[in-house]
């Protein structure tokens, strides 16, 4: 027999982006269970609305197979009387009991019958410690003080194991096979079986399929839109949370007066998006139209009283954003400065306006020309504005919008508009020279200041994003060709930058880690440099004679540890033997200068044949001293690169 | 159906809780901030009594006052409160239903729940919950309370908090909330404006501070006396709000800097504490030996990144 079996967890509304996480883990310990329990059985389906975490599975057997176990008892030698009480002891009788030669000797052994369990009662057992287990960001109690937690109050649950319920319950509420619809436009209690249960969770209002509720969304905006010189503005988050914020999403179009279009059309998505989740609308050239679309879950706007509703409210909106612009142009940027004294920026470091000034500085100390100094001058006075306190997405981007009002030329204003930039890993660096530098400059003083201070993040305790911050001053330098080489950089912030930088070449930019560590070794405080030179390893790491030479230099680097050779005995080229030893000097002195990519092959073969032929520890401590001094001065030659003893073989023995 | 008045749409919420078991309550006659602040939710949902209450509490916040020229912005706005405790199961059917009693039809309208948790930092207190959302306007806060005075509670209430002006603005389609019918033959404005723009003159121009902190001081002390040397809690509650009220006043006059704030906050937050801890103790003596210190120390629960928390406004504001 083969059953099919079937979870659903019915809670209140679950904030969307917990969701797809918690849906992961579930069906992880699930399948984990049924494979710890060995009944079989494999996860064919996991999805989920706001209101439901459902499960299904197949091919689950009845009950645990019997298992059977040789349980050994005393040795034969100890007679008839141990035999029976060994016997006893398991509740079986001596006529049971069996003798087999083993290494040490011959021994009384009795085979154990374990009845499997009946599958409906591991689960009825496990499945609420499974449910309970789901980890979330932040969990509640509703059944009073040290009740169950989880992230909202759970009203019902199925459990179908083929056409049975599985008994259990969790904080009052009993496992069944009644399932719920849609609050406005479902049945609150409906019946249902392994067959039907999707299409009665769907004439009750609720798509299921978290794929088909986001296809139905792009299918009808783009019927929205059709014929009408209108696009969408994509938005593949905003559609992620539309997904999951509905059971079933239907959109419309709304619009609102173009009036509004002369306010900046940075302002007016982000009112859109952030405090209405509205797609925004774009006509053919790719401006701004005066549309939205907003997604309703339920299935109709009958009357067009939720597409009036919401570009009420829109309105609302659009005006406390004109209202804030018209108040703020009147106090401009620069008279804004004093402000800035009473704005935190951390508490143990001071305020924006202290900040400001440092950067000022700092951007000077770049090399930074004077329309990047007074850009830096006037960065942060958007902080003061109503328009920043209401929109705090848009620092930055409204002073440049400010700056750019209020005539600043376009290098200063550009330069405050991207300082934010880049916003994570991905997405740009600023698009300016003085941009990038500004940029830098800020990361660059919240990093310093903070670790100045002891704000050092530790495991995912990293409450000033500092991370972020080092991950945008090595893109600015690297991808922005900044030459930047860490002013003030105190040891615990070098270590810091130190991961950073090895995480940004080795995950983002794909560099073997091995490579990475080598050329890192060799020195990474010139990050331009150390690019390039990784550019250069990474493309010889494939050629043959690579890993061997690699080998050579850690066999090199071993040898002059043990001898605990140091730098000082000069060499002489005198006392050189004929042969390998004099080859290999000559291939160095041949090739000094020259890439990389042209040395190692020649290289290869006199590095193997003098440690082939030629004894580096050789008697005569002079000799011995000299050829210590012609390895290290190889390793030398090389060491400006790369450190090639941190290269790993991929063909190991 | 006529479209209903603003004081139509206040009787039918307090109607409908009532019909639920609910105790119709007066507004607190002390100014607070917002409905939550009232000792009829403060203190309510502390221990382990049962208590159902609903009650419109008119809510000041100095900082947000426009003199009246902004037409969803005001200084004193009126929230409708409404406390169950425990929570039934049902909560957001009867809570939908409420909806339908006030002339929704819901088969017409978009509903949805978006997560929306909070904290008053000065209370002790913090919950889980959503704001609702009618066709894109926040019309409710629900808030499943979590903690209370530094307290994890011992029945979970929940709390309703419906905005009435925005409420009644959508209901009767209009764009200000002065423009809103209070009844067939007043408008909002004809009630309320003059108080808008005298306070909101008040509160940025004209309030003494140096008189305000002296006020603070003496509300502090006057609380920290009571609980000292006193029985009684109820009017220490009564200084707590006081010292609330006056901070928002300072707040709003600029007369709190960003590092003087944290501190302020703090002195209220310890006085709140304190009433908290001592209601306890005299509703429910079993439970006078727990305390609630470790709350107060213990790291607050994670909440959604924002402009520093106000300690009175819980509950987001007018529209919008």
């Amino acid at each position: 027999m083969s059953l099919p079996f079937l979870l659903e967890i019915g809670t209140e509304e679950i904030p969307d982006w917990m969701i797809v996480p918690a849906l992961n883990q579930l069906q992880d310990m699930f399948q984990a269970l049924l494979d710890q329990h060995s009944v079989r059985g494999k996860l064919k389906s996991a999805d989920a609305t706001p209101r439901r975490l459902v499960l299904k599975a197949y091919g689950l057997i009845e009950r645990q197979p019997d298992t059977e176990d040789l349980v050994p008892g005393p040795p034969k030698s100890a007679g008839p009387n141990a035999a029976a009480g060994f016997a006893k002891k398991l509740g079986s009788t001596p006529d049971q009991l069996i003798v087999q030669t083993t290494p040490k000797g011959e021994y009384y052994f009795l085979t154990k019958r374990t009845h499997g369990q009946a599958t409906a009662a591991i689960l009825a057992r496990e499945l609420p410690n499974l449910i309970l287990k789901i980890q979330w960001p932040k969990t509640m109690y509703w059944n009073g003080k040290g009740s169950e937690r989880f992230i909202r109050p759970i009203r019902w649950l199925v459990a179908l194991l083929d056409n049975s319920v599985i008994p259990f319950e969790i904080g009052g509420v009993h496992s069944g096979d009644t399932t719920a619809g849609h609050r406005l436009l479902g049945k609150s209690s409906i019946l249902v079986t392994h067959g039907d249960f999707d299409e009665q969770l769907r004439t009750n209002g609720v798509l299921l399929s978290s794929e088909k509720r986001r296809e139905k969304i792009e299918t009808e905006i783009a019927g929205l839109l059709a014929g009408k010189a209108l696009r969408v503005k994509p938005d593949p988050d905003l559609l992620h949370t539309l997904t999951y914020i509905t059971e079933f999403p239907t959109p419309i179009l709304g619009g609102f007066d173009s009036q509004y279009l002369e306010l900046p059309s940075e302002v007016l998505i982000t009112v859109m998006r952030h405090h209405q989740k509205y797609f925004s609308v774009e006509d053919s050239k790719g401006s701004l139209a005066p549309y939205f679309i907003a997604v309703m879950n339920t299935n109709a706007d009958p009357d067009g009283l939720v597409r009036h509703g919401n570009e009420r409210v829109l309105r609302a909106r659009f005006n406390d954003a004109r209202f804030f612009w018209q108040q703020d142009q009147k106090k401009k940027l620069e008279a804004r400065l004093p402000d800035l004294k009473n704005v935190t920026f951390q508490a143990k470091v001071g305020s924006y306006f202290e900040k400001t000034q440092r950067m000022v500085h700092l951007v000077a100390e770049l090399g930074g020309s004077k329309n990047a100094q007074r850009a830096a001058l006037l960065s942060k006075t958007d902080l003061t504005t109503d328009m920043v306190k209401e929109f705090t997405d848009l620092q930055g981007i409204v002073g440049g919008l400010y700056a750019k009002a209020q005539g600043e030329p376009e290098p200063v204003w550009r330069a405050i508009y991207d300082h934010y930039k880049p916003p994570s890993m991905e997405g740009d660096i600023p698009s300016t020279a003085d941009g990038r530098l500004l940029s830098l400059a800020d990361k660059w003083d919240t990093l310093r200041s903070c670790f100045d201070v002891g704000l050092i993040p530790s495991g995912s305790r990293d409450p000033f994003a500092l991370r972020r911050a080092a991950q945008g001053v090595v893109r600015i330098v690297v991808e922005g060709q900044v030459k930047f080489d860490f002013p003030g950089m105190g040891e615990d912030l070098s270590e810091f930058m130190r991961d950073r930088i090895e995480y940004y070449f080795r995950d983002v930019r794909n560099f073997a880690y091995d490579v990475a560590r080598a050329c890192m070794a060799a020195g990474w405080q010139d990050l331009l440099d150390l690019e390039s030179r990784l550019k250069r390893v990474q493309a010889v790491r494939t050629t043959p004679d690579f890993e061997p030479i690699a080998a050579s230099f850690k066999r090199i680097k071993n040898i002059l540890r043990q001898a605990n050779y140091t730098d000082g005995a000069a060499f002489r080229e005198d006392l050189l033997e004929p042969g390998p030893e004099k080859d290999l000097h000559a291939e160095i002195n041949r090739s000094a200068g020259q890439p990389l990519e042209s040395r190692i092959g020649p290289l290869r073969p006199k590095v193997d044949l003098f440690f082939d032929k030629v004894l580096v520890n050789a008697p005569d401590p002079t000799v011995r001293r000299n050829r210590l001094a012609l390895l290290h001065s190889l390793l030398q030659e090389f060491s400006t690169i790369a450190d090639f003893s941190e290269i790993v073989s991929e063909n190991k023995e | 159906m006529t479209t209903p008045t603003f004081q139509d749409t206040v009787f039918a919420l307090k109607k409908y809780w009532s019909d639920r078991g609910c105790i119709i309550q007066e507004p607190y006659d002390v100014e607070v901030g917002a409905g939550t602040m009232a000792p009829e939710t403060f203190l309510r949902v502390l221990g382990p009594d049962p208590y159902r209450v609903a009650y419109v509490q008119p809510s000041r916040r100095p900082a947000d006052g426009r003199y009246g020229e902004n037409p969803n912005r005001l200084y004193k706005h009126q929230q409708l409160q409404v406390i169950l405790k425990p929570s039934p199961a049902d909560v957001i059917d009867q809570y939908l239903g409420s909806l339908k009693a006030i002339g929704i039809d819901l088969a017409k309208h978009d509903i949805k729940f978006e997560e929306d948790n909070w904290e008053a930092p000065t209370l002790g207190a913090w919950g889980i919950g959503w704001q609702v959302m009618l066709d894109g306007l926040e019309i409710t806060q629900f808030t499943y309370f979590q903690q209370c005075g530094g307290f994890d509670l011992d029945l979970v209430p929940a709390e309703l908090t419906y905005g009435l002006e925005r409420l009644c603005a959508f209901l009767q389609n209009v764009d200000s909330v002065y423009d809103i019918q209070w009844t067939s033959f007043t408008k909002y404005g004809q009630v309320r404006f003059e108080e808008e723009r005298q306070f909101s003159k008040y509160n940025f121009e004209l309030a003494d501070v140096q008189m305000l902190w002296q006020l603070f001081d003496l509300h502090e002390r006057e609380c920290q006396r009571l609980l000292a040397t006193t029985d009684v809690v109820l009017p220490a509650y009564d200084q707590v709000l006081k010292c609330s009220h006056i901070f928002n006043l300072l707040d709003s006059r600029g007369a709190i800097s960003v590092t003087e704030r944290v501190g302020v906050i703090a002195r209220v937050r310890k006085l709140a504490l304190g009433v908290a801890k001592a209601w306890i103790a005299q509703t429910n003596p079993p439970e006078a030996a727990a305390t609630n210190e470790s709350a107060t120390t213990a790291p607050h629960p994670p909440v959604k990144p924002g402009p520093p928390a106000d300690p009175t406004a819980p509950l987001g504001e007018v529209v919008a």
